[in-house]
């Protein structure tokens, strides 16, 4: 069906989306790996070749390891809450019961609460050592209010983003449970499958595909976890919330040091890009364009 | 054929369902219900708190601060903004990759979505000066432009899984009847697009909504939008739970109430497809 005019027509609708997204990608990334070479600080004038003294000092930086290290503990605390917590919960969830509709409502609420929000919320109302609720119950049970964000910092920043996270992965398993195939359920089960084996052999191997585009999506998200960190921690006590999105952010646009932070962004970008490869790869396989 | 559930089975699933919906949902409750108290009882214990007195004063006063005004503003002119500019670019993009398929479409697809992999912090730096030395910082054409190229993939994408579903006989019956290519476009596919571009539409105002690193990054107040008023809470002084709590309501609602309408788009736009 396609002529050679259309086809010539399909090209011009298609290349102003290709042309911003290729400067949009190409243009500041060619200049943050330029950056990154440069000795460049916003407070002194002039710049300077650097060779790899940026790299070398951004990862030989004790506060890079620690980000290194609070990224991987973030995303992976995450992602362990989120899918074992999104699979017991989609099961739960496709099970029959009365307000459907509502229950499901209320599971996906949290992601759309806008990352400020849900990290002041928190913050404020729960984990606050004087008035949050935590602290009113400790108090009501006898026992001393436990300062979430000071004495245990990273978990209680990990437990906010799970809690933001959680409905997406719910919603996804649950949509993909929904598509598994009720007849061949029930003939395993005449056939005197127990509930175990049917999850085991059935359910598993089917929400197989659907759990790993959770993990991959999910880690693409949370890899460049800031807002919540900038208005809970802000990164501390020390470093012990820093993320690698984080200390880029603070190298940069709080100490001015725009050699360093480029040279830190270009290793995000290179971490994320090991995570994206995969993600592709799952995508680019449903796709029969 | 049905499962059968005995009634005393349905009960108990849905009080477990039930409860572990308030309890997820829990702390969205908790605020809506502390923004109708008086700063004094917020800060009370939680029953004392149920109990106190039931108020609007913190909704007059963080509306009297005119400033919330513009905050919201901002938030409505950028999201809906960046989405109607990304829709524009990416609607005969979307369409002709759909309908004229060549060699190369799968792998373009690809590219664009590779795109949206890279991380903000890794073009943190230039942006930031590029937007200084143009005087971008702060204004809402900047921030218009980043958003909408942020979230130019995920549209084309989406747009994209629908138009695919349009069957192509149609097209070529309508041809077969004389249509041209503009009449194929104005009756026969838009009309058959439209639940697909709304769809895409609302996802991506949701998403636009709540997006925080960049709103944070390349504003202070002038082009700020909720995300970066409600930032503004994280080290306040003297008591401030009911402020923070109607400010968060009158932030979240008008998003929570468009998600609600947009749970199925949800999983298809992002998960770029894989997961119907």
């Amino acid at each position: 069906m396609a002529t050679q005019q259309s086809r010539a027509l399909a090209r011009i609708m298609v290349s102003p989306a290709v042309i911003l997204l290729f400067l949009w990608m190409i243009v500041p990334l060619m200049m943050t790996l330029y950056f990154s070479f440069l000795r460049y600080n916003l407070l002194t004038p002039g710049t300077s070749f650097a060779g790899f003294d940026n790299y070398y000092y951004f990862l030989t930086n004790p506060a890079f390891f620690a980000a290194l290290i609070n990224t991987l503990t973030l995303v992976l605390g995450v992602l362990v809450i989120t899918v074992f917590g999104g699979v017991a919960l989609a099961l739960l969830l496709d099970l029959p019961f009365w307000g459907q509709g509502i229950v499901r409502i209320m599971v996906i609420s949290p992601f759309f609460v806008m990352p400020t929000v849900a990290a002041l919320v928190w913050k404020n109302f729960f984990f606050n050592p004087v008035n949050g609720m935590f602290a009113h119950l400790a108090r009501n049970l006898g026992l001393k209010p436990y300062d979430f964000l000071a004495q245990a910092p990273l978990a209680s920043i990990i437990g906010i983003v799970a809690w933001a996270w959680l409905p997406f992965s719910t919603l996804i398993l649950l949509t993909a449970l929904q598509s598994l195939d009720r007849e061949q359920q029930e003939a395993a089960e005449m056939d005197g499958a127990s509930w175990l084996s049917r999850f085991r052999y059935l359910t598993i191997p089917h929400l197989t595909r659907a759990i790993t585009v959770v993990i991959l999506i999910q880690t693409i998200f949370l890899l460049s976890v800031f807002a919540e960190i900038l208005v809970t921690t802000n990164g501390g006590p020390g470093t012990a919330t820093t993320n690698i999105t984080f200390l880029v952010y603070a190298q940069s646009l709080l100490s001015y040091d725009v050699g360093g932070g480029s040279a830190g962004g270009i290793i995000a970008v290179v971490l994320a890009n090991i995570v994206a490869i995969f993600l592709m790869r799952m995508i680019g396989k449903n796709l029969d364009a | 054929m049905a499962r059968k559930a005995s009634t005393a089975k349905k009960a108990f699933v849905t009080l477990a369902a039930w409860s572990v919906g308030i309890l997820i949902c829990f702390p969205i409750l908790w605020t809506i219900l502390m923004s109708f108290k008086s700063e004094a009882d917020a800060v009370k214990a939680p029953f004392a708190m149920l109990s106190s007195a039931w108020t609007l004063d913190s909704y007059a006063e963080v509306q009297e601060r005119s400033i919330y005004g513009r905050y919201f503003m901002n938030s409505v002119v950028l999201s809906v903004g960046s989405t109607l500019m990304a829709l524009v670019i990416a609607i005969p993009a979307a369409w002709s990759m759909a309908f004229v398929p060549g060699k190369r479409t799968k792998d373009l697809l690809m590219w664009m979505l590779s795109t949206k992999m890279m991380p903000a912090v890794g073009v943190l730096i230039p942006m930031y000066l590029m937007f200084r030395d143009a005087g971008l910082l702060d204004t809402q054409i900047g921030l218009l432009i980043i958003l909408t190229l942020i979230n130019l993939p995920i549209v084309v994408w989406m747009l994209y899984t629908y138009f695919k579903e349009i069957p192509v006989e149609i097209l070529e019956a309508s041809r077969m009847d004389g249509a041209n290519m503009w009449s194929e476009i104005v009756h026969v596919l838009t009309p058959m697009a439209v639940p697909g571009i709304a769809s895409t539409l609302l996802l991506n105002i949701i998403l636009t909504w709540n997006e925080a690193f960049w709103t944070l990054q390349l504003t202070t107040s002038d082009a700020a939008p909720l995300t970066q008023f409600i930032a503004g809470f994280s080290s306040p002084q003297g008591l401030f739970y009911a402020k923070l709590s109607a400010a968060s309501t009158m932030a979240i609602a008008p998003i929570l109430i468009l998600g609600w309408f947009s749970q199925k788009q949800l999983v298809r736009g992002l998960t770029f497809g894989a997961v119907k």
